[in-house]
């Protein structure tokens, strides 16, 4: 089958990978380029486990296909940490015991980052808005947001 | 939170240091960075994927299997049948004497529930597995089947599993478990009031985030690394053993992070195929479960029937209790043998009554097994068995909790299972519970305690 080229900007680092036609997002990210913080819970929109940030906007990895991303900045929870320095995001759902099993936490974690990069300010209202496409199956919701509420605030302190 | 540590001051050491106080969990920096490695979080140059062709019939009987398509298609580089697996016939519990052996790993003369393993196909990509699965031809003689456990006990229903020849699990007690205590008879002559009721709940499907799979290697020496999302690592390996008839020691398996169990990842399923394959290619083999077959195809909580006939008396006393449970075990036993006498040993609740008769069932219908999930055999007996006080106590004119607090257990009164109770803080937690929820109760209820009579 022909291999279609890709050049795209990971968590700010250029990538140029051959593809698939047909290959999702969330394939060449986790099987190619190794970044594997996107998970596969459906390949079929349903469960936000493997949500991306291309160009500022929320997306489903599993149903973005990899050819149309030429030259987008695509964000991953895997990148967010800068430096060693956790996200504010990443310390508060830390701090307030935002994660069970953990494989909706990148997901949770990039919905909310969404949500605070268009509206800094949100209400409960709107963090509840934000992640009702993520699925947490621990059903740990409350958690987490009280945490993407206290990231929001600046005010990450622990509660537990 | 407040800690009530005086209850067990008497039995515990209260020099605690980590009792009590909010720590972080260890796994949570992996989790929010996105570095946390569950099974599928690995990329193994060669590897090979493994999708099933599944029964599209509840009953029916196999007469014949042609995979000459799909052997041709390209991608295609192994398919597995029922002869190829050393030892096809199996049961989880097996391990614990639980036996007889009644599932096997690809169907081989019969499937009994929709969605049942025929045929595996080994492909170069997921794609290429898919195609020729949809090209395996499979012969089959549709039989009768049977989705209810009613239906099922009947006499001349369809026998949905020959390894037990009958519709129910037959325990060393016979053809279910069976607590009697006291004499029920006696006590429901006692009672005011006799109420029987019938609960019933349907199957219910853990649906993890992280759907079930596993990623073999095959390692020099023989030997098969297998990365797994498994909740019972000791099962899979040893019943993989078995299934394999291959010593443990050349089974390397590797669990790690479960990505959402609840008790749907305690079967042992994926593994044992996918070594197989492994084996029999030389190469990698990834087996995961789709969605779809996640919801479909692994075991969910068993439907259950529960019948409870108790006996009151107007000041709130339990005198009789009487209950035939039914566990629905759907085709093959895996884990509801066990849940079934779970549910034998649970049924009087947290109450004491002084004559119990309890006879649990597991019933095998054409319904997709059922296994474990969060406190299967004692979840839905705590459903059926506090609506059952509710409306008792409704019965009586008498206030749900007070009701309780007058039947419940306490430390030295002896359990319809012939347990002695020990430890038992169910009044005191009533007590918390009550002023929580600013719902009060006489006084003589506060003045209780678990230790005595008070």
């Amino acid at each position: 089958m022909p291999k279609v080229p890709v050049q795209f900007a990971l968590n700010g680092e250029e990538k140029a990978e051959f593809v698939e036609s047909g290959t999702s997002l969330l394939t060449l990210l986790r099987d190619k380029i190794g970044d594997t913080s996107p998970k596969g819970g459906c390949h079929q929109g349903t469960c936000g486990a493997c949500s991306v940030i291309i160009d500022g906007e929320l997306k489903l990895s599993c149903l973005v296909l990899a050819e149309t991303c030429g030259n987008a900045s695509v964000q991953t929870t895997g990148g967010l940490a800068a430096d060693g320095v956790l996200h504010p995001l990443q310390r508060a759902f830390l701090d307030h015991f935002a994660a069970q099993c953990g494989f909706c936490t990148p997901g949770m974690i990039m919905a909310a980052k969404a949500l605070l990069d268009r509206n800094p300010d949100p209400t409960r209202e709107d963090v509840v808005e934000a992640i009702s496409g993520n699925i947490c199956r621990c059903t740990g919701y409350e958690p987490i947001i009280q945490a993407v509420m206290a990231a929001a605030q600046g005010n990450s302190q622990r509660v537990a | 939170m407040k800690l009530a540590k005086d209850y067990f001051a008497d039995e515990r050491a209260d020099g605690l240091h980590e009792i009590g106080r909010g720590l972080p969990r260890a796994d949570l920096p992996g989790h929010v960075t996105g570095k946390t490695k569950y099974f599928a979080d690995r990329s193994i140059p060669g590897m090979l994927h493994l999708k099933m062709v599944r029964s599209p019939h509840h009953h029916a009987r196999i007469r014949g299997i042609d995979t000459s398509e799909a052997e041709k298609h390209p991608g295609v580089v192994k398919i597995l049948t029922a002869r190829d697996v050393p030892h096809n016939v199996y049961t989880i519990l097996i391990l614990i004497q639980i036996g007889p052996e009644d599932e096997q790993v690809l169907a081989e003369d019969k499937v009994r529930w929709k969605g049942e393993a025929v045929v595996a196909v080994v492909a170069d990509s997921e794609r290429a597995a898919n195609e020729a699965a949809a090209k395996v031809k499979v012969d089959y003689e549709v039989l009768p089947a049977v989705f209810d456990m009613d239906e099922a006990l009947k006499p001349g229903a369809p026998v949905v599993n020959e390894y037990h020849g009958q519709n129910y699990y037959l325990y060393d007690s016979g053809e279910c478990r069976k607590v009697r205590f006291g004499d029920v008879e006696a006590g429901f002559a006692e009672a005011d009031f006799i109420l029987e009721e019938t609960y019933r709940s349907s199957p219910i499907e853990h649906a993890p985030a992280e759907t079930t799979g596993c990623v073999v290697v095959p390692e020099g020496n023989d030997r098969f690394t297998c990365y797994t999302n498994t909740q019972a690592m000791f099962f899979t390996l040893d019943n993989t053993s078995i299934i394999l008839q291959m010593p443990g020691h050349q089974l390397h398996l590797v669990g790690g992070t479960v990505g959402g169990g609840f008790g749907g990842k305690v079967d042992v399923i994926v593994e044992p195929i996918a070594i197989l394959a492994a084996k029999l290619t030389g190469r990698p083999v990834s087996f995961v479960y789709s969605r779809y077959e996640e919801m479909q195809i692994s075991s969910p909580r068993a439907a259950e029937k529960i019948v409870i006939k108790d006996g009151v008396t107007k000041d709130g006393r339990l005198v009789a209790r009487k209950v035939t449970g039914y566990t629905d075990a759907g085709a093959y036993s895996r884990h509801s043998p066990y849940g079934a006498q779970k549910g034998a040993a649970h049924y009087p609740g947290p109450y004491t009554v002084p004559n119990v008769w309890i006879d649990t069932y597991c019933v095998y219908t054409n319904r997709t097994p059922s296994s474990a999930m969060r406190g299967f055999g004692v979840t839905i007996a705590d459903f059926a068995l506090e609506v059952q006080m509710d409306k008792l106590a409704r019965l009586i004119a008498m206030d749900p909790l007070e009701f309780r607090f007058i039947n419940a257990y306490r430390d030295g009164d002896m359990k319809a299972h012939r347990q002695v109770t020990e430890g038992a803080a169910l009044i005191e937690c009533m007590q918390e519970a009550s002023r929580a929820a600013s719902w009060p109760v006489a006084k003589r209820f506060y003045d209780m305690s678990s230790r005595g009579e008070g």
